[in-house]
């Protein structure tokens, strides 16, 4: 499902030139919960973005569902982002003045379904995170864990094979992670999802199935749970 | 359509500011419809045609005075049924701040070609009886608290007279009233004798300012208003005629020239607009990074999230806007009222519209693109980062 060969990053800060991926190679394989951890600064963030497309590499292959994103332009990166990739964020990054159902419904807008087909699509999204019932609720009318699954829904509302998520439980109590990430593991068994997840939290890391380990823009262990 | 909620969350995210920019907005339009309305009216060409009223002033100037020989000439022409001439005369009454217009008439004339001038029996002879009579409008005897037998004295401003004052007195023997006629422009004005004046002025003895010329048949008014002009046409007075309407816009251009003061009051007016709307895009934009380069990250390309924005600019001003050339559209012809027929009847008209739509548009992509350009350079990575 991915494919990652000699990935280099690197930031251009004031004059400093900042590396911060050395020649990643990494495989993923479809269907597999990948944890990615690693301290603060690690380049964890910066490999997922390459991982969803958000980002081009200063060097190396990226290869997603058989796509050379390397190779892809920005707009060619925004359309096969739309329909193949979800995004789950830390601070869930809902848009406010938009109901639950309707934040759900935006990755929709960009097919030609009609309003009605967008509007139950969303709606069985969000009965898959257990929120049927708050869909014309605002975020604001949402705790942070309700907050997140709407979110999830809004990821898997285009039925992507890959989900990638970074810290999606970084702001929640442990409780509400738990849950959370017991929707993301079941999202990978029961409907096939891959889904790559950065987090700095070894419990969260425990409900994938394997678990990769970076420092310093460096692969540092592959461990298979 | 189906990004339209995407515009309206957009616009709806900080409410209390895109209202009050709405209603700036909104404010400028009805501005800009009234003033285009007054302005358009200054700057189209009336002609003569279908006028049972037409006036003969100098070519050279409305307040170069005229011979009054040229009466006779004028009565013997074809199609003219009446003829009655008039005089600026400028007095003041108390206080230069009591400014009405005061106009020496020849009175039978006068009330002949006027017939919307409403009097009773006894003030219609007493006015053509009395040398120092005088008649006042409504609104005139209403806001100094005139009554009939009233002597008004008033100072002459342009005119000393023969005693050696500049004070002229004039005995208030009746009202001008207006009827439902259009024409009723005289609720403000005060009319007096014109032998009384020829007689008492220094100056320009057997001159008049204009004339009145009532038409026997209004379909030939242009016929008639050129043979007046040729007839004096190569003389030491030529003559310029025309309608009524036409005669009362001239008159108010001595003033200035209105489209050049609406025209500048309303590029301060767009311009404030313009600092306003491109504020409130501006700031709108800047607060609204994370939205974007989620858009972005859903898949949203770099000039659909451009679109979204200059939609946000150009539905601000188009909603304004319209809204502000409705409420003009329908305060004109109030306005108009008010002005009984002083000028013709003022409208937001199609060209107002049209003109109207296009600064819309205009200022909505002003105001607009440049934020929508910082959006689609917006790199979603970094705009995640500082969300």
């Amino acid at each position: 499902m991915v494919e990652l060969k000699g990935v280099v990053k690197q930031y251009t800060r004031g004059r400093q030139q900042v590396n911060v991926l050395h020649g990643i190679d990494l495989s993923i394989a479809d269907g597999d919960f990948v944890a990615l951890m690693g301290p603060s600064g690690s380049g964890k963030t910066t490999l997922l973005n390459l991982i969803g497309g958000l980002d081009q590499p200063s060097a190396g292959t990226v290869e997603v569902a058989g796509r050379r994103l390397d190779q892809l332009s920005g707009t060619e990166l925004a359309h096969w982002r739309a329909g193949h990739v979800g995004f789950v964020f830390q601070f869930y990054n809902l848009l406010p003045m938009l109901s639950a159902q309707r934040n759900v419904e935006l990755p929709l807008l960009l097919t030609a379904l009609s309003g009605a087909e967008r509007r139950r699509r969303a709606l069985i999204a969000l009965e898959l995170v257990g929120l049927a019932g708050r869909a014309k609720h605002r975020p604001s009318e949402l705790s942070g864990g309700e907050e997140q699954r709407v979110a999830i829904a809004r990821a898997v509302v285009s039925d992507p094979q890959l989900l990638v998520c970074d810290e999606p439980t970084g702001d929640l109590d442990r409780h509400t992670a738990d849950e959370i990430l017991a929707l993301l593991q079941r999202l990978n068994r029961d409907h096939g999802k891959t889904i790559v997840m950065v987090t700095h939290d070894p419990k969260a890391a425990d409900y994938a199935r394997r678990q990769i380990h970076l420092d310093k823009g460096l692969l540092n262990g592959d461990l298979a749970a | 359509m189906k990004y339209l909620g995407l515009v309206l969350a957009g616009l709806m995210r900080h409410r209390s500011r895109s209202l009050l920019t709405l209603l700036s907005v909104m404010t400028a339009f009805v501005l800009f419809g009234l003033l285009d309305g007054v302005r358009t009216v200054f700057g189209e060409g009336t002609d003569t045609s279908g006028q049972d009223r037409l006036i003969v002033t100098s070519r050279l100037s409305i307040i170069q005075p005229l011979p009054y020989s040229q009466l006779a000439r004028i009565e013997a022409l074809d199609g003219v049924q009446e003829v009655a001439h008039a005089n600026w005369f400028g007095g003041v009454y108390q206080d230069r701040r009591n400014f009405f217009p005061n106009i020496a008439v020849s009175a039978n004339e006068w009330l002949a070609t006027h017939p919307e001038i409403r009097l009773t029996a006894a003030e219609r002879e007493a006015f053509l009886g009395t040398r120092t009579a005088a008649l006042a409008g409504e609104n005139l005897i209403e806001r100094f608290g005139w009554k009939i037998g009233d002597r008004i004295p008033l100072e002459g401003t342009i005119f000393p007279n023969k005693s050696g004052s500049n004070t002229w007195t004039f005995d208030l023997v009746g009202v001008m009233r207006a009827g439902e006629d259009e024409r009723s422009s005289f609720a403000g004005e005060l009319i007096f004798r014109y032998d009384y004046f020829d007689e008492g002025r220094t100056q320009g003895q057997g001159t008049v300012g204009w004339y009145v010329v009532q038409l026997a048949d209004p379909a030939r008014s242009n016929e008639v208003a050129q043979a007046i002009d040729a007839m004096f046409v190569n003389s030491d007075a030529e003559t310029k005629t025309q309608s009524e309407k036409e005669f009362n816009l001239a008159f108010a251009k001595q003033f200035g020239d209105i489209g050049l003061i609406v025209s500048a009051i309303m590029a301060a007016v767009f311009f404030t607009v313009l600092l306003v709307t491109g504020n409130t895009m501006a700031q709108g934009v800047r607060e609204r990074v994370g939205d974007i380069a989620i858009l972005k990250t859903l898949g949203f390309t770099g000039g659909a999230v451009c679109l979204l924005i200059v939609a946000e600019a150009l539905l601000l001003l188009i909603v304004g806007g319209c809204a502000g050339l409705g409420l003009a559209a329908l305060g004109l012809p109030a306005l108009s009222r008010a002005l009984r027929g002083q000028l013709p009847p003022l409208e937001v008209g199609p060209d107002t519209w049209l003109i109207g739509l296009a600064i819309m548009i205009g200022l909505g992509l002003v105001v607009g693109v440049p934020p929508a350009v910082g959006a689609l350079r917006l790199k979603i990575v970094d705009a995640l980062a500082r969300a």
